[in-house]
This record gives C-alpha cells, structure tokens and sequence, in this order.
C-alpha cells in the first residue's frame, strides 16, 4: 500500500514511494509517482514534478527560441522577402517592357502618319504641277488661235480693199463708157473719177 | 484487466532515463520537430517552394499576418517570441496526439510557465518603453471620475487574471481532450471483455465516436496553439500601444 498518510506534502509523498515502490508488487505498474490513482495528486497537480518540468521547459523553449530568432525566422524571411522583391521586379520589368512596347508603337504610328502625310503632299503637289502645265498649254493654244485668227481678220481686211479699189476701177472705167455711149464724146477722166468718188463716198 | 483503464495514467510523469522525464523527451521532440521543419524547410531557398518549404513559409506568413492584424508594425519586435510560442504549443498538442505518447501543454505548470513569460514580457517591455505611461492600461479613457477607481480595479483584476485564463485554457482543453479520448476507447475494450462477441459488436459504437474525438483533438490542437499565440499578440499589443 501507498502511504497516503504522508502525501499531504507532494514532494515528500513522492520520494517516499520511489523508496517503497520496489518492496510493493505493482511497484512497477504505478511508476514512482501515481498516487494519482488514489486522488492524493492528479498529475498535473503533483508539485513534486514542477521543478524539472520547468527547467526542461526552459532549456527546451529557451533553444527554440535560439533556434528561431537566429537562424529560421532570418532565412524564412530572406527566401519571402527575396520572392516579394523578386516578383515585384519582374513586375517592375514587364510594366517597363510595356511601356516601351506602347512607345514603340505610338513612333510607329506617328511613322505611318508622317509617311502619308507627305505622299498626300507629293501627290497633291504632282496634281498641282500637272493642272498647272494643262493651264499653261491652254493659254499658249489660245494665244495662238487668237494671233491666227488676227491674222485671218487682216487678210480679209486686206482682200476687202483691195476689191473695193478693183470696183473704183471698174465703175471709172464703166462711167467712161457710159457718157461717152450717150454723148458721143470722151469726157475727161479727172470729172469722171470725182464723180465716182462722190457716188461711192454716198 | 478490470480497472487498467486509468485515464489519468496519461499525465503522469515518469523518467525515462536520468533526469530526463517523458515531459522532457516530447518537449524535446516538440523542439526537433518545429527546428528540422523550419531549418530544412529553408534549406533549398527555392524561389517556387517545395512541401516542407511551403509549410515552413505558412506557418511564417500566417503567424507574421497575425501579429500584424492585432499588434501592427511594430508587433514584429515580438515575432520571434510569438512564432516560438505558436509552434512550440502546436507541436507540442500535435505530438501528444499520437497514441501511448506524451502531451507536455497538458500540465499546468508548462501552460503557466509560457502564459508568465508572456505576460512578464508585456510588463517589462511595457515598463521599458513607455515608463510610468505604462500605467495609462489601466485608466481608460473617456470614463467619468467618479467610477474611475471601480474601473481602474477591474482593469487591474482582468489584467492580473490573463496569466491564468491563458493557461488555464490550453490545460484544460488539452487534458480533458485527451481523458475524453481515452474514456471513449477504453469504452471499446471494456465492452468487448465483459460481453464477449456482443461487445465486440457494440464496440463499435464507441469506436467510431473515438475516431471522431481524435479529429476535432486534431483542430482543438491547432485552435488553442491559435488562440494562444493570438492572444500573445493582443496582450504584447497593450505593452506597445498602452493608451487603448
């Protein structure tokens, strides 16, 4: 039997079981301190197991602790620190690349526009000389009409004159021939002329 | 075989060899487990992480997202302590689940022992960074001067009892989770040793409630390293920022 008289000092009660527990036959069943079957000391009430369950605890917590501020918690931070960074620079890098992308094609596109902004141009200048050599042909045509017709005009000029000097003649000389039909005699050629000339003056 | 199912026989601490008790050979292992998965979790550094890289950086992360939910920035001064502290319990709670081992969170004295560190932190460092502003925890603002003696009282009542609502809790939970399991299994082979063939089918019952217990002992394991650490991070929030 456990000598539960003298458990009412935990640490006392204990050592005097580890003492007896060879001499008892379930000595070896209960292990040193279980007086916990008897309710003397539910176990994590047995004050006699404080004093090494703390200084484990200590050693034990105390190199975790060393264990974690040292060494785990620096290289957990370094490989997530490293992964946000490194991310965070690729990100960097793709808006960059974007951004080029983006300028690259703007210059493009201000490129093309330039291109057709000057073959509008040539073509509009290519247009413009042409309607200008059409103008200047017409006018060289039109010049030259003008100048043939000029010519045209004086050469009828002339032609009249020179038909209505040929009908002097012709009415002198009918003149002539007509007094001297009715009065027998030639009249002088000066008269007649005069009279012509009033006659055809009229 | 009558009366060998002693659900208490669990927490009793026996040496196991010299000085070293069974309590002593988990927190052991509990220390081994957090440091091989943190230090060889660590070990490649891969950019795209593996399975044990991708737990040690979860358990990072979330306990870092912790302390900057309830702390803030400068709750990271208490990182090492707070991450310790969660993984030391979860450890510690996960370990004890393995049938025939040891559970070290469910004495007391552990339980007490971290919930006194913390709250010894929060005193020295509260005292060490604000000075007597440290004191303004307990005067709330806005209350009239009249009740401001009762307040001033329940403050320092709530604050003095945090050290044991915060162990408490841990043991507890821990302890009863784990007599619970044992009743319940016990339940299988008694049954089966006082009615034979009858029992064995009935067992069947209890079995089956066992398996149940030993998963939420699984999420009780996680939540109370949870709430603790948690609530690390709450009161290490009153020693950084003591004017509410």
């Amino acid at each position: 039997m456990i000598p539960t008289s003298i458990s009412v000092d935990p640490a006392i009660g204990t050592t005097i079981v580890l003492a007896q527990a060879p001499a008892e036959p379930h000595g070896a069943e209960h292990m040193a301190s279980t007086p916990g079957e008897h309710g003397a000391a539910f176990p994590p009430f047995d004050a006699s197991t404080y004093a090494s369950q703390l200084i484990w605890l200590a050693l034990t917590f105390g190199a975790l602790y060393f264990i974690v501020s040292k060494f785990a918690l620096p290289r957990l931070a370094n490989i997530v620190e490293g992964r946000a960074e490194r991310i965070e620079g690729d990100l960097a890098e793709a808006r960059r690349l974007r951004a080029e992308s983006k300028a690259a094609g703007e210059a493009y596109e201000k490129a093309q526009a330039d291109a057709r902004a000057r073959a509008n141009a040539i073509a509009a200048e290519a247009r413009d000389a042409v309607a200008k050599q059409a103008e200047e042909n017409r006018k060289t045509l039109d010049a030259e009409l003008a100048a043939k017709l000029e010519a045209a005009e004086a050469q009828i000029a002339a032609t009249k004159q020179a038909a209505l000097g040929n009908v002097r003649g012709i009415a002198t000389e009918a003149a002539a021939a007509i007094v001297e039909r009715l009065t027998g005699a030639a009249p002088a050629p000066a008269e007649i002329e005069q009279a012509v000339d009033a006659s055809l003056a009229r | 075989m009558a009366g060998a199912i002693d659900p208490i026989h669990q927490f009793a601490i026996t040496p196991v060899l010299g000085p070293v008790t069974n309590s002593a050979v988990f927190m052991i292992l509990a220390v081994a487990g957090v440091s091989a998965l943190l230090l060889i979790g660590s070990r490649e550094r891969a950019l795209v992480p593996g399975r044990l890289q991708s737990l040690a950086e979860l358990s990072y992360e979330f306990v870092r997202g912790m302390i900057h939910q309830t702390a803030g920035k400068h709750g990271m001064v208490f990182f090492p302590l707070v991450f310790s502290l969660f993984m030391f319990v979860l450890f510690c709670n996960l370990l004890g689940l393995i049938p025939g081992s040891f559970t070290v969170t469910s004495h007391i004295i552990v339980t007490f022992a971290l919930a006194l560190l913390v709250i010894l932190t929060v005193i020295g460092y509260g005292f060490a960074k604000h000075g007597l502003g440290f004191l303004k925890l307990f005067v709330p603002h806005g209350v009239p001067g009249y009740i401001l003696p009762l307040v001033v009282a329940i403050e320092v009542i709530s604050f003095l009892s945090r050290p044991i609502s915060l162990s408490v809790r841990l043991f507890a939970n821990m302890l009863a989770g784990h007599i619970t399991l044992k009743v319940f299994a016990g339940f299988v082979t008694m049954l089966s040793a006082a009615l034979g063939g009858v029992g064995l089918v009935l067992g069947i019952l209890p079995l089956l409630l066992t398996i149940g217990i030993t998963a939420l002992e699984f999420l009780v394991a996680f939540l109370q390293a949870y709430v603790f650490a948690l609530l690390t991070c709450m009161y290490l929030n009153d020693a950084l920022h003591p004017g509410h």
